[in-house]
């Protein structure tokens, strides 16, 4: 049973989703769901365990080895994600039965349950999978269902937003397709391992060059990297609450991994990061990002959007960690993976919470709300603390562990860039901390606090914020191990 | 009780009577009580303190070297939130604590005198400042110090914005932009500084930073940890500090002229003796110009507060400018001008909450605010007025003031050292804060009121009480300045 984790992981998700369209009630349905999830967080809880004492797992689909068959490779770097995903995703459900039901009308509501697996399955398939053209195939899997979940959003710009989504999604997936097809072409083999052993040997280089072009390109439009990021605001803010929490936690950080995955592991650190100037581009683009998305954060009415733009900086970061290139920036932006899914996890979900209570988020409803929803506030000002990175938070361990790396590299003049950032993230949230405190609520309204099966979720969010600021040596030993792995692997 | 279990009770205390003080916000008088009650408890707490921490000074004189030290937890390695008690940060703890009690008499009466709207959430985050007060005070180290910086920088913004108009939210706003962007723009990066040469953000006696740093990089450090930490106003950093005037008056009496501004200026000092060190610190080529700048903010401040009619604004740059002398008392880097400065946070703290009590007492009893109102009070509220000439005479640094004991080891250390800058500084500054104080009393005592303005005696009991009893210590503290002197040379001593 244990050797089949690796597969058991995605295949659970994958056909619990056609289960769901044997069980009626929305009740069932949701705790179906949840448990499904929450055995998906068990397993890879397990699967990192079994990686950290006794090293790698690979996994053959149907007993055929690696050259013909499909492999799943699970080491220190996507098990930590695995986990991650896992149970954020298990979190965010937990909230979702209340939320949905007030978001998405009574038909619809299985729709989402599917589609929810689905991308789940889709996430997870991305992260275990060995091989190149699977990650394609899972990343549409996962997109597709990415498109519906958005598109179940009340209001009728959730439509556009997931067209919009739906059209730069399959730009960047169809780049990704012609880049992992170029490769096929100049090496013979879809499997990564292989690939790594025969790229540096291929002679066509302009071929290999237009391929990692292209599934750069695609994969930071995924991620929604400054300036692809487009498609990332509507759809946080139109799809439903839910949806924005677990998107946000989940799928940017997937698209993360699978960047670091193909640089390290695919087309080698050698190349990717001396031969072409990437770390350079990066570098600017992350910059650029976090000043311009947070400025532009600063001006936005709607909640939901304002925390959309903060997400794209907080990208930003993580791209420059990435363009360290060396593994103190690596751990960083993986520190910053993990903290980030958490800060954002816990704000969407205080705002799913809002939304129920007052059924929008903009900063007309916030006026007040300090008082009328002390708990909910509460979460979402501990989730901003986090966000600008004040010390005892998960944000703190991410920025300074970020900017050690580039004190280590000697990048000093980075630093003041990355310390401005986090005064413009003051400033968003404390746009936000002055309306609900420091405002008189409009006399009419008469809105309680968020229920429990929202609220709950959120604090134990809240709580993780507070918890790996505090005690990070878990997610510290995990990335440092994860890291080790990805250079010990390219000398 | 072991000292270290009363440290952090010292710390804690004031968050638990915070939430009593919400829980019981419906009963004023219960809530009140609780006030009380917990400000007298937290005061005895920091004499206990005080007196295992004096015990073990005597012990350190003998053989072995016993430190009250807490760590409640280490985030990455050699970064730690941890408490460890020493000489200034007894100091200044006793000082926060003990004018805590008076300054709740004084705010159970103005609040009440005034009819304040959400007195509860006033006096709720009350003791969340004297925490951080605190906080600061025994941090054992930078990032504990920032950590506690910033609570007391948040939890005081619904202090200054009280009356909620649209004035107060636009002080406010300067308030915490200033604040926090001078603490996460400069102070957070000195730390980082810190932390990337020595790997450790520990005070420690004789500093971290020896040999550790060029001249010209020790100069920049020391200019980033003066401007950064903003709370000490030196210019161009004071903007704050008058626009925390819109405040209530208690909370410019204990905050914005011991708490808050006194944690600025304690860190600095802090850090001079326990980052830096005073040896290392004597390396840095390019330190004068920094202490030009202080210089320039002590003259240019009191300048400034000659022309402000409005009293709580003249008082304001008045603070701006004394809160300059103990910065400039740590960068003359002699041990006596280090004297000087930890004796003037305590004499400033003293003499300047006098003068906001006293203020405020103007304003409740009559609502005047301007100086220009002030002609003949003197004969309506005497027991005000004197406290106020006491007051001002400890700022103008005159016996029997305990302002002049400081003022003189400023001097003494500035002479030691031959900064003939700072002694011009000091004396320049004297004449000025006579110029602009001697006036007030003047037209108090001296000028007939105006025709025609309404009747009215002091202000109630528990705000003349208050002021009565700081005007004294102003005095007592210059009969008997052992205690603060005692702890202020052991400083100088290490």
């Amino acid at each position: 049973m244990s050797a089949h984790l690796p597969i058991l992981q995605v295949i659970l998700p994958l056909l619990a989703a056609p289960t769901c369209l044997l069980l009626g009630r929305t009740q069932l349905l949701w705790m179906f769901t949840c448990g499904v999830s929450a055995l998906c967080a068990v397993i890879s809880f397990q699967l990192l365990h079994t990686v950290h004492t006794s090293g790698d797992i690979i996994y053959s689909l149907g007993g055929w080895s690696a050259p013909v068959g499909i492999e799943y490779r699970i080491d220190s770097l996507n098990a930590f994600v695995l986990l991650l995903v896992t149970s954020l995703s298990t979190v965010v459900l937990c909230a979702a039965k209340q939320s949905i039901a007030k978001e998405v009308p009574e038909s619809r509501q299985l729709y989402f349950y599917v589609a929810f697996l689905l991308c789940l399955a889709g996430l997870l398939g991305i992260l275990c999978t060995g091989d190149a053209f699977n990650v394609f195939v899972f990343l549409e899997i996962s997109s597709l269902s990415t498109y519906t979940l958005i598109a179940l959003g009340r209001d009728r710009r959730a439509l556009w937003a997931s067209y919009q989504y739906l059209i730069m999604g399959t730009i960047g997936a169809t780049f990704i397709l012609i880049g992992i097809g170029l490769l096929y072409m100049i090496t013979g083999t879809l499997n990564m391992r292989d690939l790594a052993q025969r790229l540096p040997d291929v002679e066509q280089a302009h071929t290999l060059y237009t391929g990692f072009a292209f599934f750069i390109v695609g994969v930071c439009l995924k991620l929604a990297l400054f300036p692809l990021h487009l498609w990332l605001p509507n759809a946080y803010a139109y799809a439903p609450s839910i949806v924005t929490a677990f998107l946000a936690a989940t799928a940017t950080k997937v698209a993360v991994y699978v960047l670091i995955r193909f640089i390290f592991n695919v087309f080698g650190f050698d190349f990717s990061l001396s031969q072409f100037p990437l770390p350079q581009i990066w570098l600017a683009l992350g910059i650029i990002g976090v000043f311009a998305a947070s400025i532009v954060a600063m001006s936005q009415h709607n909640i939901k959007r304002l925390f959309a733009f903060s997400s794209v900086a907080q990208i930003g970061y993580i791209i420059m960690g990435l363009s360290l290139g060396t593994a103190a920036g690596v751990q960083a932006a993986l520190l910053h993976v993990f903290n980030h899914a958490l800060m954002k996890g816990a704000i969407f979900l205080a705002i799913a919470g809002l939304c129920y209570r007052l059924g929008a988020a903009t900063m007309n409803e916030f006026k007040g709300l300090g008082k009328q929803m002390p708990w909910t506030m509460a979460a979402i000002v501990a989730g901003g603390l986090s966000l600008i990175g004040v010390p005892l938070t998960v944000g703190f361990i991410s920025k300074w562990y970020l900017v050690l790396a580039f004190i280590e590299k000697g990048w000093w003049m980075i630093v003041p860039f990355i310390v401005i950032g986090s005064l413009l993230a003051v400033v968003y949230v404390w746009r936000l901390v002055e309306c609900a405190y420091f405002q008189e609520a409009d006399s009419k309204r008469e809105a309680g606090e968020a229920p429990l099966s929202i609220l709950l979720p959120t604090w134990i969010l809240v709580f993780a914020n507070i918890y790996f600021g505090v005690q990070p040596q878990f997610t510290v030993h995990a990335t440092s191990i994860a890291t080790l792995g990805l250079f010990g692997a390219t000398p | 009780m072991s000292a270290n279990i009363l440290l952090q009770i010292a710390i804690l205390f004031p968050l638990l009577a915070s939430a009593l003080i919400l829980i019981t916000g419906k009963n004023p008088g219960l809530r009140d009580k609780i006030t009380l009650v917990s400000a007298t408890f937290l005061f005895i707490v920091v004499i206990f303190i005080y007196r295992a921490f004096d015990a073990s000074l005597q012990v350190e004189e003998g053989t072995a070297v016993k430190s009250i030290a807490v760590n409640w937890a280490e985030i990455v390695p050699g970064l730690h939130l941890g408490f460890k008690l020493e000489a200034l940060g007894m100091l200044f703890a006793l000082i926060a604590s003990a004018l805590w009690l008076v300054t709740s008499i004084y705010g159970i009466g103005y609040m009440r005198g005034n009819n304040e709207k959400n007195q509860t959430r006033f006096f709720m985050l009350f003791p969340i400042a004297i925490s951080a007060a605190l906080g600061i005070a025994f941090a054992s180290n930078l990032l504990t110090l920032f950590i506690f910086y910033e609570v007391m920088t948040l939890s005081t913004f619904p202090l200054v914005t009280h009356k909620g108009s649209e004035h107060a939210m636009k002080s406010g706003r300067i308030y915490l932009g200033v604040l926090i962007g001078s603490s996460i723009g400069l102070f957070l990066p000195a730390i980082i500084w810190v932390w990337a040469v020595t790997g450790t953000t520990d005070f420690v006696a004789g500093g971290i930073l020896q040999d550790k740093l060029s001249p010209l990089h020790l100069s920049i450090l020391a200019a980033l940890f003066v401007l950064g930490v903003g709370k000490a106003a030196v210019m161009p950093i004071h903007r704050w500090l008058p626009a925390a005037m819109v405040a209530p008056t208690p909370v410019s009496a204990l905050l914005h002229a011991v708490a808050v501004v006194k944690a600025g200026v304690f860190s600095v000092l802090k850090i001079v003796v326990y980052v830096f060190g005073i040896d290392t610190l004597s390396d840095a080529s390019y330190l004068h110009f920094l202490m030009y700048l202080v210089g320039f903010t002590i003259v240019m401040a009191s300048i400034i507060a000659l022309g402000h009619d409005n009293l709580k604004k003249r008082l304001a740059y008045s603070t701006i400018s004394q809160l300059s002398y103990v910065v400039l008392g740590a960068l003359i880097l002699s041990p006596i001008s280090v004297v000087g400065s930890a004796l003037h946070i305590a004499a400033h703290a003293f003499g300047k909450i006098t003068l906001f009590f006293a203020a405020g007492s103007i304003y409740t009893a009559s609502k005047k605010t301007e100086i220009s109102q002030l002609d003949g009070i003197g004969h309506r509220m005497p027991w005000t007025m004197a406290a106020f000439t006491i007051g001002a005479l400890s700022m103008i640094g005159l016996p029997p003031a305990v302002g002049f004991i400081s003022k003189w080891y400023l001097l003494m250390g500035a002479y030691d050292e031959q900064v003939y800058f700072a002694m011009g500084v000091i004396v320049v500054s004297t004449l000025l804060n006579a110029a602009y104080f001697v006036p007030i009393i003047y037209r108090a005592f001296f000028k007939t009121e105006a025709d025609g303005s309404k009747p009215h005696g002091e202000a109630n009991k528990a705000i003349v009480v208050a002021l009565s009893i700081t005007a004294c210590m102003t005095i007592l503290l210059f009969c008997f300045p052992n205690i603060p002197f005692a702890l202020a040379q052991s400083i100088a001593v290490q």
